[in-house]
């Protein structure tokens, strides 16, 4: 049960972070192992609530009290079991997830804001699990012979497959990139998540007896139609590629690019492909279009690139330090946050509407813009209306555009397979994960619009158990 | 009473005043019949009356056959009158219709000749029916006397030919009920040569003019035992007064269902000569539907008649604790010993009156909870009664005043002209055989039993899936069995619980929790299981059940359990005896797992016939057993298989051939066990528990403990608990415990209920053995379906929410929506949370989520615009925040929610805890700390007359929703010097609050409490809060007749600080029930316009009040609600002091962390509010008032129907409306009238005094009916001059005679009550800094350091001021005094219990148990044996000889204030030979208090060089 005076006594103790400058030389993680009494004092800090507002937080209901106590005892074991029986990959959530649990601590009710460094503990417990080789293949005892097809080998397909090949189901994971792990290969730089721990979580899949079909586009080598004829059910875990566009004048000039295929071009190099040199920051200034994560992690990228100047635009305000009225706890709270990118250096501009792109002989040159304020419009709605005077003009070599998805890149599966799709532009399933088509599945952002890791695996895993209870309710 | 509704007479109560006046030397007289009536008149308070003033409860008098009398109205009326003895007189209420009449004569009739005995003749007794009240008129029976000639029969013989006639003609009168007494008039009171009875439904006061025998010259006795009666419930019935045919009872047998199930299970045992062994005609010996103290009169004359002296037979029913008393003689012990393994006790708070028209005596249960004082006279009489003082009897006429202590007898014996004492008797009784030799030949202990070898530890894999199969969770094994086997206790948890009732559960819980414990109420008093625990035993025998007529050595052959918890070992030695006097028997509780929903019925009637055909092959102990579970086999759930068996055995009368134990997995938690034991079982092995926890300590999870200490202290822990659980409900003994069904079922199937569990309330029927086998088929795949291995158990959820657990009201969505509605002020938000929690369409938690608001459609009123609904501001002056103590929450909490209901207009509750005397002045701003509702509970702390007077509504808390029959507990480290302070206590030393208040052990006491607190503050108005049970409503109707203005009926669902989990959960019941029944019978009994309602526990939405006004609540608390609107986030931490948002803590830092503003509170408040008006103007009603009790208005959910367990749930009961005009209060509630209080003098004698003028003297007679004197004059001291009263002395009141009840309570400062003559029970009650002397009057001839001079409970949370005592005083003295000092001549049992201030000194004997949980304060023992250190309760205090020069004069002043007051000349004994003497003292330390002074000592010393002398605490302020 914790220790009940744990959070009186002891103060919160975050992972530490390498040096800066350490950092920027390498591309290897930002972050520090801790030592084992500091992360069992760190669990100890936790209250063992009555109503555990973390667990309700997190979108997996990982039983965060109960293995915050079993590391607090040192059970490292039974913490480990507790957490996998939530989280197929709590590797990589402990890695990359925002935390909503941490935002719902209790002890993040108040001002000083020091929950339960939940998110680290979780790391610290999966990380001795492998180390000490707790974290082994389980196939199952025996095989269904039921046959699933997994579109899509992010967090949600995986996990998807790995719970459903637990099941005794024959699961082939297919995909259209060469290796398997969509966005946590391709999106994410290696300073949050390097490519070992996937590697080490894929072994295990494959030792469980999961097929991954990598390099198989659907729809061209094979039907979809086809590929759901040759399974029992099919699950689409596409995610939400399609990249939201700028639409202002000077969009097409070089130099211009989306932030995903500037990520993934970053993160092939790693894998030893070239660099191609239009995505390469090296000697240049580099304007970031949009304040999310994956602006934040472009903007890392490019100072470890080697960029001369690095600059983060968003067209919102910057929000709060601390939490407006209107979004109380435990809300996810909607403050200004910076990420370990942006401690690395350059700079954030706040409220700036972005009015067209300036080139030079084909090339960018300059971003223009008008500082703005928001306004509540007719509707009720926030809009930004210019400030008089207020153009700026900012010199850039590289922009990046970082300003959000606009949803699965589906090709012809919508049509082939009686898809339906929602007004967004995502797979429309009900409740159960199921589409309009019978034995058709979908999880992950392909059918919630890009998200966090954390759904992903949620999703992935009420996806599985939704296409057993189909298996169960129609016999072979 | 409508018969569709939740009312069960059965569970009506009664309690009353009892007594008699006898001539020892058996000389007949008037005189004793009239004094006996005075008596009587003088008792009167103590009863009650119902809607209609003139018709009392009932009273009567039991006096000796007045033969002269007889003989002359038998020549009168031509019969031919035999000699004394050589005729029976019959007392016959008959029906009124004269063919009916004649039918049940004739009845009577036909028995007297079967019998071979000879009919002389009736006679109309004559009555004066102006003296009763137009109910009792209604239901006048005919009363006619009927008598009987002997023939051919000796007296004794003849008295039991009697009893064999009134037997039959009952007996067959029921069964022609319908044809020749439909109404039930038919009654015998009494028949018999020896005694008879004159009783009927009316006031005391009327009996002598009633009927006119009474007032005849002829109608002489020896001995007349008188009773009056106050009922719980005002359905009006001439048989049920008192005296039956041979007691008086005061008090209540708690575990009257179990001893009748007992008595029929004795069925085939029973057999004696005496009654031509045709005993079976005689049967049912105790008749259903008769009050518990007929149902004790029936066993005692049954056990009497058959051959045993009423003592004797008293010694069986009501033994004294005898187990564990080194007092007693071992032959003594080897009686009761003995006798146990004829019958279980009769376990109760009870003082008992009997006669047999020779003897007369009383004698009292081993807890003495029901005063019993008497007085013998130079001319030798005897005068015994519930209060002295009730005949005036001059002073030199007095020989002795005495009172019965626990476990006492005292004996009159007319035929040899002497009084025999309590040792004499028993000690003839305990002689009459060589009980002990006989024990130690034929009754087995278990050591005797030889070992087999063990059975096999189950591996891992076998572990889980047995855990799964019986339906373990994590949360099992984390916050019960982990916990139980290292700490040896329950856990305890905090809050309340908010999931669904078991039969609203989707969770397959087992059938444990399908029942709710049941606990004792006002009628009868919880015990303290910790402190008075020498009071309580769980020894129980196993094995047949000897013939109780019988005396022989073969009787008590039977195997010595100390406690009914066996380990695995223990059970597989007996389940292996095979050669002895022991011959058990596994029987398999598995059944074929199967989807046949009949599976279930089929496999518990194959058990119960394996049971008989058990029995038949002479098995003695039967074994049930559900090992061995497996892929194919399911269990049937324990408590079925068990209580099958019993049931089935009992209405075969061949139960008490065998002994019942339970071995099965599926008990795991106090409560659980406790359920099999009620039901029937010897002794239950929770195998897969102790399995469990032995596991968890070979993993290592238990710290370093191991195997066989884990699970030793898990079996501590349960055998804790059950101590908790039958104290709870007031019952001493595992041996009335077992079998005594002591619980509720919610939403089982009447069925079900009638065939395997008999007489256990069930009120909305529903589940059935189909359903339940489901449930056991989903936690049996669980264990042995298809995809679990290597999972988790599941998560379970009861305690802490889980999202994959059990379903909580408050859970994450709940709580945020609630905060964020009101800290935004935003109504949508608030919209939301109700949504969330009023919606159970997906989720069914509450029984209220089964109903609907039923606006008619177009048929029934329109509904209203809201503009014409009454407004907000009038509706939230009907809430109320719920009891929180200052101790338990914070300071800043507690005073948010007072400015925010006294800014409403609401009211907000002090709790237990007293209040800081600055909030009683306004804020600058005008804002208001001051609580408008102060709690009285059991600990009475800072109960003072200041605190009372500073009130508009004073609460007498009974129990609690979320630990009701238990008492509380303040953690030490929540105790600062604030807090001690306001408690007058000691700062970190944990308080206890006892489970019952010691000055209410029954329905008038608890009468006498409400006009207590109504004389110091005659405004206010007294509530009393009940919790939720069957039998509430009865209770509430008792409360409505005590005077109370309102009463509250709280659900289970409320909150604590602290309370064991299992009392959390399955105590109690949800507050739909209690209330609806609460209206049903007050409506009916036409009391609800005395009372104000009010309901809480569990409360959170608008539509919540909106259900509950419609249910018949005017007023509404909600304390869960209100705490989130200030930030609690339910993290049920209340009990560690580590709330991290400052609420439920005393910790600065933590408290620096509260947030919450009043404003809050308001918001929340005003939106509830404003969702009642929504509510309201839909329904059609404009004013709130109307829509009160309009059940009418609520319908069954169509939505609830489709779950498969709530659609068999019968909602009629709840929603059945009482026939009865009147539906609510439309005033304030009632006041106790005040006009006749002695008080209204003194202060008009002492106006001037109060306001500053000279100091007054005042001299005045007073009478026993004169109670609560000096509380009156107090309030109106406190009012004027606050806490600190007047200088001292200012008003000097001389009494003389006997004073009533409550003598001095909470007398305040300034004022010296001195009384000449005698007091009751409660002298100094609250006393608040006056001064109180009670001295024998100057005439009287006997010593006063040896006889009674006040009663029971005196002191009782004292906080200040001065007694001085000359003579013996009763139990319970000076309990939880924290301020007061006082000097007493001896003491009874329990003496300075959990005193935390103030200084006795006690010159002469004590009882035992001493000091118990004494924290705080002095004691001096004056006392020349040299054996106080036995009768000292060591657990925390030590004893010291009398040494620091200081605390000599203390001493030596505090004794010549005694000699100074009261003349003592014991006191001026000692002090003639101090220095001698002084060798004799014995000081009483408690540990804690000692730690303290010396940490303040040291303290003192750091801090200053100035020399003090020692500390003297209780120094008046």
């Amino acid at each position: 049960m914790g220790k009940p005076t744990g959070f009186l006594e002891l103060a919160r103790v975050p992972p530490a972070r390498r040096d800066r400058r350490e950092r920027l030389a390498d591309w290897n993680e930002v972050y520090l192992p801790q030592a084992e009494q500091v992360t069992r004092e760190q669990a100890a800090r936790c209250m063992d609530c009555g109503v555990p507002f973390c667990q309700s937080g997190c979108p997996l209901g990982n039983f965060i009290p109960d293995w915050n106590d079993l590391v607090y005892r040192g059970r490292w074991r039974a913490a480990y079991e507790r957490l996998a029986a939530t989280n197929n990959f709590p590797e990589m959530t402990g890695r990359l997830c925002p935390a909503p649990c941490e935002a719902a601590c209790v002890l993040a009710i108040d001002r000083t804001a020091a929950p339960v460094t939940i998110e680290h503990i979780e790391h610290e417990i999966i990380e001795r699990a492998f180390a000490e080789g707790w974290v082994e293949p389980r196939p199952p005892a025996s095989e269904s012979g039921r046959r699933v097809a997994i579109v899509g080998s992010g967090p949600a397909g995986l996990a998807a497959a790995q719970q459903l090949r637990r099941a005794g189901h024959r699961v082939t994971v297919y995909d259209a990139d060469e290796r398997p792990g969509g966005m946590l290969r391709y999106g994410i730089p290696d300073f949050k998540m390097e490519k070992w721990p996937l590697e080490r979580r894929l072994a295990q899949l494959e030792a469980e007896g999961i097929d991954f079909r990598c390099g198989v586009a659907i729809g061209d080598a094979i039907g979809w139609a086809e590929l759901r004829a040759e399974h029992d059910a099919l699950l689409l875990a596409v995610g939400a590629r399609r990249a939201r566009d700028l639409d202002v004048p000077g969009r097409e000039l070089d130099g211009v690019v989306m932030a995903m295929d500037y990520l993934c071009a970053q993160n092939r190099a790693i894998a030893g492909a070239a660099l191609p040199p239009g995505l390469d920051a090296a000697g240049k200034r580099v304007i970031i279009l949009g304040g999310g994560d994956t602006g934040s992690d472009c903007h890392g990228t490019a100072l470890r690139q080697g960029a001369v100047d690095v600059r983060q635009i968003q067209l919102w305000p910057a929000p709060p330090s601390e939490r407006a009225p209107d979004n109380p706890w435990p809300e996810w709270p909607l403050v200004f946050r910076t990420s370990s990118s942006q401690e690395e250096g350059g700079e954030r501009d706040f409220a700036i509407l972005t009015r067209r792109l300036r080139g030079e002989g084909g090339r960018v040159r300059a971003l223009e813009a008008a500082r703005i304020d928001m306004a509540i419009g007719p509707d009720g709605r926030k809009r930004p209306i210019e400030q008089p005077g207020g153009e700026v003009v900012v010199p850039a070599d590289l922009v990046v555009l970082a300003i959000g998805f606009a949803g699965p890149e589906l090709g012809t599966a919508a049509a082939e397979l009686g898809v339906a799709l929602d007004p967004r532009g995502n797979v429309a399933v009900g409740p159960d994960f199921a589409t309009a088509a019978d034995g058709v599945f979908a999880a992950g952002d392909a059918m919630r619009g890009a998200s966090l890791i954390v759904w992903a695996i949620a999703d992935g895993r009420g996806a599985a158990r939704a296409i057993e209870r189909y298996l169960t309710a129609r016999p072979a | 009473m409508h018969p569709g509704g939740l009312h069960d007479p059965s569970l009506d109560r009664d309690a009353c005043g009892v007594g008699f006046v006898a001539h020892i030397g058996g000389n007949k007289s008037r005189e004793i019949l009239e004094q006996a009536l005075e008596v009587l008149r003088r008792l009167s308070h103590r009863a009650a009356t119902g809607a209609d003033p003139e018709t009392g409860d009932g009273a009567g008098i039991l006096v000796q056959v007045p033969h002269r009398f007889f003989k002359r109205e038998g020549l009168r009326l031509g019969f031919d009158m035999p000699h004394r003895r050589g005729y029976g007189v019959g007392m016959v209420f008959l029906p009124p219709d004269p063919v009916r009449r004649r039918a049940c004569e004739r009845v009577l009739e036909e028995a007297i000749a079967e019998e071979g005995q000879r009919l002389l003749g009736w006679r109309d007794v004559p009555i004066d029916p102006a003296q009763i009240g137009p109910v009792a008129r209604a239901v006048l029976p005919v009363i006619r006397q009927v008598y009987v000639a002997r023939r051919r029969l000796v007296p004794t013989a003849f008295e039991r030919r009697l009893y064999v006639i009134r037997k039959l003609t009952e007996n067959r009168v029921r069964e022609r009920a319908a044809e020749i007494d439909p109404d039930g008039r038919f009654h015998v009171a009494s028949l018999s040569a020896e005694t008879i009875v004159y009783k009927g439904l009316l006031l005391p006061a009327r009996l002598g003019a009633f009927y006119r025998d009474l007032q005849d010259p002829d109608l002489v006795t020896a001995i007349a035992v008188v009773h009056s009666r106050f009922s719980t419930n005002t359905f009006p019935t001439w048989d049920l007064a008192q005296p039956l045919r041979f007691i008086a009872h005061n008090g209540e047998i708690n575990t009257v269902q179990g001893n009748r199930n007992w008595t029929n299970a004795r069925k085939s045992q029973l057999s004696s000569g005496k009654f031509g062994g045709r005993i079976d005609r005689l049967f049912p010996i105790i008749v259903p539907g008769k009050s518990d103290s007929a149902q004790f009169d029936n066993m005692l004359e049954l056990l009497h008649l058959g051959g045993r002296g009423l003592p004797h037979a008293m010694m069986m029913m009501i033994p004294e604790a005898w187990e564990g008393n080194p007092d007693l003689e071992p032959e003594r012990i080897d009686f009761y010993r003995y006798a146990a393994t004829l019958m279980e006790p009769w376990d109760g708070p009870a003082a008992i009156v009997f006669s047999d028209g020779h003897l007369v005596g009383a004698t009292l249960d081993r807890n003495g909870l029901r005063p019993a004082r008497y007085l013998v006279t130079t001319d030798d009489r005897v005068i015994l009664a519930s209060e002295a003082g009730v005949l005036d009897v001059p002073p030199h006429m007095v020989r002795a005043r005495g009172r019965l202590s626990p476990g006492r007898m005292f004996l009159i014996d007319t035929a040899s002209g002497r009084i025999v004492d309590d040792e004499e008797v028993k000690r003839e009784v305990s002689g009459r055989f060589p009980y002990g030799r006989w024990l130690r030949d034929n009754v087995f202990e278990l050591p005797d039993v030889p070992a087999a070898e063990d059975p096999p530890t189950p591996s891992a894999d076998e572990l889980d899936r047995q855990q799964r199969c019986f339906g373990y969770t994590l949360e099992d094994l984390r916050l019960l069995l982990a916990p139980m086997a290292e700490d040896g206790k329950e856990p305890v948890g905090s809050m309340g619980t908010d999931t669904p009732v078991a039969a609203l559960s989707d969770q397959a819980p087992n059938l444990f929790a399908y029942f709710h414990q049941l606990f004792a109420q006002v009628t009868n008093p919880p015990i303290d299981p910790i402190r008075e625990r020498l009071v309580m035993t769980l020894d129980t025998n196993l094995g047949p059940d000897g013939n109780t007529f019988e005396e022989t050595p073969e009787q008590c052959h039977s195997l010595h359990i100390g406690a009914p918890v066996m380990n695995n070992h223990q059970l597989h030695a007996i389940a292996c005896v095979t050669d002895g006097v022991f011959d058990p028997t596994r029987l398999s509780l598995l059944y074929p797992a199967s989807g046949d929903p009949d599976a279930l019925a089929a496999a518990v009637d194959r058990l119960c016939a394996a049971a008989v055909e058990a029995v038949d092959e002479g098995r003695n102990i039967l074994i049930l057993s559900d090992r061995g579970v497996d892929r194919d086999h399911a269990p049937i759930p324990s408590l079925l298989g068990l209580s099958a068996v019993q049931q089935h055995l009992t209405r075969l009368g061949i139960r008490m051939q065998a002994g019942l134990v339970v071995e099965t997995a599926e008990a795991r938690e106090v409560h659980d066990v406790a359920l099999l034991l009620g039901f029937g079982a010897a002794a239950v092995n929770p195998y897969l528990a102790l399995d469990t926890a032995r596991a968890l300590a070979a993993a290592g999870q238990l710290g370093a403990l191991d195997p066989d200490e884990a699970e030793r202290r898990t079996i501590a822990a349960i055998v804790d608990g059950l101590l908790k659980v039958m104290s709870k409900m007031g019952i001493s003994t595992m041996q009335s415990y077992r079998g005594a069904q002591i619980f509720e079922a919610v939403g089982l199937d009447r069925d079900l209920i009638d065939r395997h569990f008999t007489g256990t309330p069930s009120r909305l029927g529903g589940i059935g053995l189909a359903e339940l086998h489901r449930e056991v088929a989903e936690r049996h795949a669980r264990g042995f379906g298809p995809e679990q291995t290597g999972a988790d158990l599941p998560a379970g959820g009861h305690y802490q929410w889980r999202p994959d657990g059990e379903r909580h009201k408050w859970n994450p969505a709940t709580i945020a929506a609630l905060q964020a509605a009101v800290s935004l002020d935003s109504a949508a938000r608030f919209a939301e949370y109700s949504r969330l929690v009023d919606d159970e369409d997906g989720a069914l938690c509450t029984l209220r989520g089964l109903l609907e608001l039923d606006d008619g459609g177009d048929a029934a009123v329109p509904p209203v615009s809201i503009d014409e609904v009454e407004p907000v501001a009038a509706i939230v002056r009907r809430f109320a925040t719920g009891a929180m103590s200052f101790g338990s929450i914070s300071a800043e909490a507690h005073e948010t929610l007072a400015i925010a209901m006294n800014r409403l207009g609401g009211k907000s509750n002090s709790g237990e805890g007293g209040e800081e005397e600055r909030r009683y002045q306004p804020d600058d701003n005008g804002d208001s700390r001051r609580s408008a509702i102060k709690q009285v509970a059991s600990g009475r702390f800072g109960v003072t007359a200041n605190y009372l007077v500073n009130a508009d509504e004073l609460q007498i808390k009974i129990a609690q929703g979320a630990k009701p029959g238990e008492g509380g507990q303040l953690p030490g480290h929540k105790i600062d010097e604030r807090i001690a302070r306001v408690r007058h206590s000691t700062p970190g030393v944990t308080l206890v609050s006892p489970p019952p208040h010691h000055d209410i052990y029954s329905i008038e006491d608890l009468k006498q409490l409400v006009h207590d607190l109504q004389s110091v503050n005659p405004a206010a108005r007294i509530s009393v809060k009940l919790v939720s049970q069957v039998g509430v409503g009865t209770v509430a109707a008792g409360v409505a007749k005590s005077g109370a203005g309102g009463v509250v009926i709280a659900g289970y669902e409320g909150g604590t600080g602290a309370s064991p989990l299992s009392s959390l959960k399955h105590a109690g019941l949800p507050w739909e029930l209690g209330l609806a029944e609460t209206q049903q019978v007050l409506v009916a009994n036409r009391l609800r316009d005395r009372v104000r309602v009010q309901v809480d526990g569990g409360l959170r939405t608008g539509r919540d009040v909106v259900v509950a006004a419609l249910l018949g609540a005017e007023e509404f608390g909600m304390a869960t609600a209100s705490l989130i609107a200030t930030g609690c986030v339910m993290l049920r931490k209340c009990h560690l002091n580590t709330c991290s948002v400052g609420i439920a803590t005393q910790d600065p830092a933590l408290r620096a962390r509260f947030t919450g503003q009043p404003e809050q509170v308001v918001a929340f408040f005003l939106f509830v509010a404003e969702e009642v008006r929504r509510l309201m103007a839909r329904l059609g009603f404009r004013r709130f008032e109307d829509m009160v009790g309009r059940v009418d208005r609520l319908r069954p959910r169509a939505g609830a129907a489709r779950h498969w367990k709530a659609a068999r749930l019968d909602l009629s009961p709840l929603l059945a409306a009482p026939d009865g005009e009147v539906r609510s209060c439309p005033g304030d509630g009632q006041r106790v009238a005040l006009d006749q209080h002695i008080d209204h003098e003194l202060v008009r004698r002492a106006e001037e005094a109060i306001d500053g003028g000279p100091p007054v003297d005042i001299e005045l007679p007073v009478r026993n009916i004169d109670r609560s004197v000096g509380a009156l004059l107090s309030g109106e001291v406190a009012r004027q001059h606050g806490s600190h009263g007047l200088p001292d002395d200012t008003i000097r009141v001389r009494l003389t005679g006997s004073a009533g009840q409550g003598f001095g309570a909470f007398l305040a400062a300034g004022i010296t009550l001195e009384l000449e003559g005698e007091a009751n029970d409660c002298v100094g009650k609250g006393l608040s800094g006056g001064r109180v002397i009670v001295r024998p009057s100057r005439e009287a001839t006997f010593a006063p350091e040896e006889n009674v001079i006040v009663g029971n409970t005196c002191l009782y949370g004292a906080t200040a001021g001065e007694a001085f005592l000359c003579g013996l005083a009763g139990e319970r003295f000076a309990v939880r005094n924290s301020g007061a000092r006082a000097v007493v001549e001896g003491v009874g049992d329990h003496g300075c219990e959990y005193m935390t201030g103030g200084v006795v000194v006690v010159l002469g004997p004590t009882g035992r148990n001493f000091a118990a949980g004494m924290s705080g304060g002095l004691a001096y023992v004056f006392e020349r044996e040299h054996t106080f250190v036995k009768r000292c309760n060591l657990g925390t205090v030590e004893l010291a000889s009398v040494r620091e020069e200081s605390e000599l004069w203390l001493l030596y002043a505090l004794i010549e204030d005694h000699v100074r007051a009261t003349a003592s000349p014991l006191g001026n004994r000692i002090l003639d030979n101090w220095e001698m003497m002084l060798g004799h003292f014995v000081k009483v330390l408690p540990l804690d208090y000692k730690r303290v002074l010396a940490e303040r000592r040291a303290q003192r010393r750091a801090t200053t060089a100035r020399p003090r002398l020692a500390i003297v605490p209780g120094t008046r302020p």
